[in-house]
């Protein structure tokens, strides 16, 4: 079972390397927006120190957005996903291995670049540290369910912002904790209850979000 | 009361007819489409049958 | 007695599900113009003033009645996604369909009567109160549903992808309610009822409860008109439906 996981990511992985252009224009983008508020707000570092949380955080559920279209649509163009519906491994395993590898590439250099933005906005070391902990912890939450819509939007016309329009409004709660989770750090209340909410989301997208994606797969690929 | 203290609701007018108003305004239009979607699409099969009809 | 036995599967297949919603039409449309109008009456002429809000406060008789069915609703389309996925019926999947562009209505107008409630009560059109932003999100599930749908040629995949996703939307509605809520204690925002302040007397109560009734049944007789529409648009090739309806004009 966990070879079979295994061998997917690496092969995800393989192919990711091969069109490095795509990761790096996610983190382009990440980098981009977030360093856009400050242009539109002014430099008033008390607001942006405020505003820092909640900016990195929409800056990256955006990211992670736009990273989406690609999850299946390669595999789907070139018929390799037929034959993941067709392989004798559960369907849910394999998705889960392609989230893994397309969270490694596309969302961990987000957290990696998150200090450096936060820096940016003079957050404080604490705040630093939280803020790559929930985004450790929300990003792939983020994926996850993400990779539900990036399913059931397969090879539609208009699939980039179709998948935002689906999946936004499911990855409130992961903004709310992720970005929350900061804030109450830098105010001095303690983001552990925060943090704990946001294991929890991941726990829970990490169980369902894969079954449900393998079904919308099967709905798509039919 | 008289019709004219009655709409103006107490200086609420504005607010409480706008909530009705709007509700009941979409309460009628939603049938409306409805009733001219089906429509068209019952002169579609209309359409339909004859031109097969005429094909015999 | 085993021929009292419903067989409702029988009902399942949309050339016996067209006539039946049919003859349930009028029913309901009697129902709702019915109700409605003495839920008007009452809001007007019968619930008193109340003391502190004045006459303002007759909007909540459209607020929640309409509130509580946009949620009401989602649950409702997301039953019959559900029915439609696991039974592979037509019709649960074209009444999650019908019910969807009623809901969202529902949904525009507990959030437009809640502006204008909030306009004269708390100063502003719209405040970040916890019910009034899990409202806001309800109606991005709707159009997301509505999107998803129309983004789909295929009535086959639209319905199942619409299944998945009313599904996926319904089982995250209280984690987002519970998240929401959560955010707006921790802001220290607007946590205003539209109750507040005000007991609710029994007529107040009955008023509302005969609005939400109406509203219901408007939501019933609606739905039910959409998804006569939807069977004729997708079964317009069968030979049922050239019978019904290939004589008319």
């Amino acid at each position: 079972m966990f070879e079979t996981f295994l061998a997917i990511v690496r092969r995800d992985l393989i192919l990711a390397m091969r069109r490095r252009s795509d990761m790096l224009t996610i983190l382009f983008f990440f980098v981009i927006v977030v360093s856009l508020f400050p242009l539109g707000i002014g430099p008033e570092m008390n607001t942006l120190r405020l505003i820092a949380p909640g900016v990195v955080w929409v800056a990256a559920l955006l990211a992670s957005m736009l990273a989406l279209e690609r999850l299946f649509a390669i595999d789907y163009a070139d018929g390799a996903l037929e034959q993941m519906l067709l392989a004798p491994q559960p369907l849910s395993l394999l998705v889960l291995g392609k989230v893994a590898a397309h969270w490694l590439v596309t969302g961990l250099p987000l957290v990696l670049m998150a200090p450096v933005l936060g820096i940016q906005y003079d957050l404080s070391l604490d705040g630093l540290r939280v803020l790559v902990i929930t985004l450790l912890l929300g990003t792939p939450a983020l994926s996850l369910i993400g990779a539900i819509g990036a399913a059931l939007t397969l090879g539609l016309r208009g699939g980039g912002v179709l998948v935002s329009l689906l999946v936004l409004p499911l990855t409130i709660p992961v903004l709310i904790f992720g970005a929350g989770a900061v804030e109450a750090t830098i105010s001095g209340l303690g983001g552990e209850g925060h943090m704990s909410m946001l294991a929890a989301i991941l726990v829970l997208s990490l169980f369902f979000a894969p079954l449900a994606a393998a079904a919308a797969l099967r709905v798509s690929v039919e | 009361m008289s019709a004219a203290e009655f709409f103006a609701m107490g200086g609420y007018g504005f607010y409480v007819w706008g909530s009705f108003g709007v509700t009941l305004l979409l309460m009628v239009v939603e049938p409306m489409l409805l009733k001219g979607r089906r429509r068209a699409i019952q002169k579609r099969i209309a359409r339909m049958a004859r031109a097969k009809v005429g094909e015999r | 007695m085993s021929s009292r036995i419903v067989n409702w599967f029988k009902f399942s297949s949309p050339a016996t599900f067209y006539p039946l919603a049919g003859r349930m039409i009028p029913w309901f449309t009697a129902a709702a113009v019915i109700l409605l109008g003495v839920g008007l009456y009452m809001s007007f002429f019968v619930a008193p003033t109340d003391y502190k809000q004045g006459e303002g406060y007759r909007i909540i008789f459209v607020h929640v009645g309409t509130a509580w069915m946009s949620m009401f609703i989602y649950v409702v389309m997301a039953a019959w996604a559900g029915l439609g996925l696991v039974f592979n019926t037509r019709v649960s999947a074209m009444m999650a369909t019908a019910l969807a562009p009623t809901g969202a209505m529902f949904t525009f107008v507990a959030l437009w009567t809640g502006a204008l409630w909030g306009k004269p009560m708390w100063g502003t059109w719209w405040v970040w109160d916890a019910r009034l932003t899990s409202e806001l999100i309800l109606l991005f599930l709707y159009l997301g549903f509505i999107a998803l749908q129309s983004a789909i040629d295929e009535p086959r995949r639209a319905d199942r992808a619409g299944a998945i996703l009313a599904l996926v939307g319904v089982v995250n509605i209280p984690i987002i309610y519970y998240s929401v809520q959560w955010w707006n204690t921790l802001h220290q925002g607007a946590t205003v009822s539209v109750s507040q302040g005000s007991s609710m007397g029994t007529v107040m109560l009955w008023t509302m409860l005969i609005m939400t009734l109406g509203f219901w049944a408007y939501a019933i007789a609606v739905v039910l008109a959409r998804v006569r529409c939807i069977i004729l648009e997708r079964e317009r090739d069968t030979t049922w439906v050239n019978e019904l309806e290939g004589g008319v004009r």
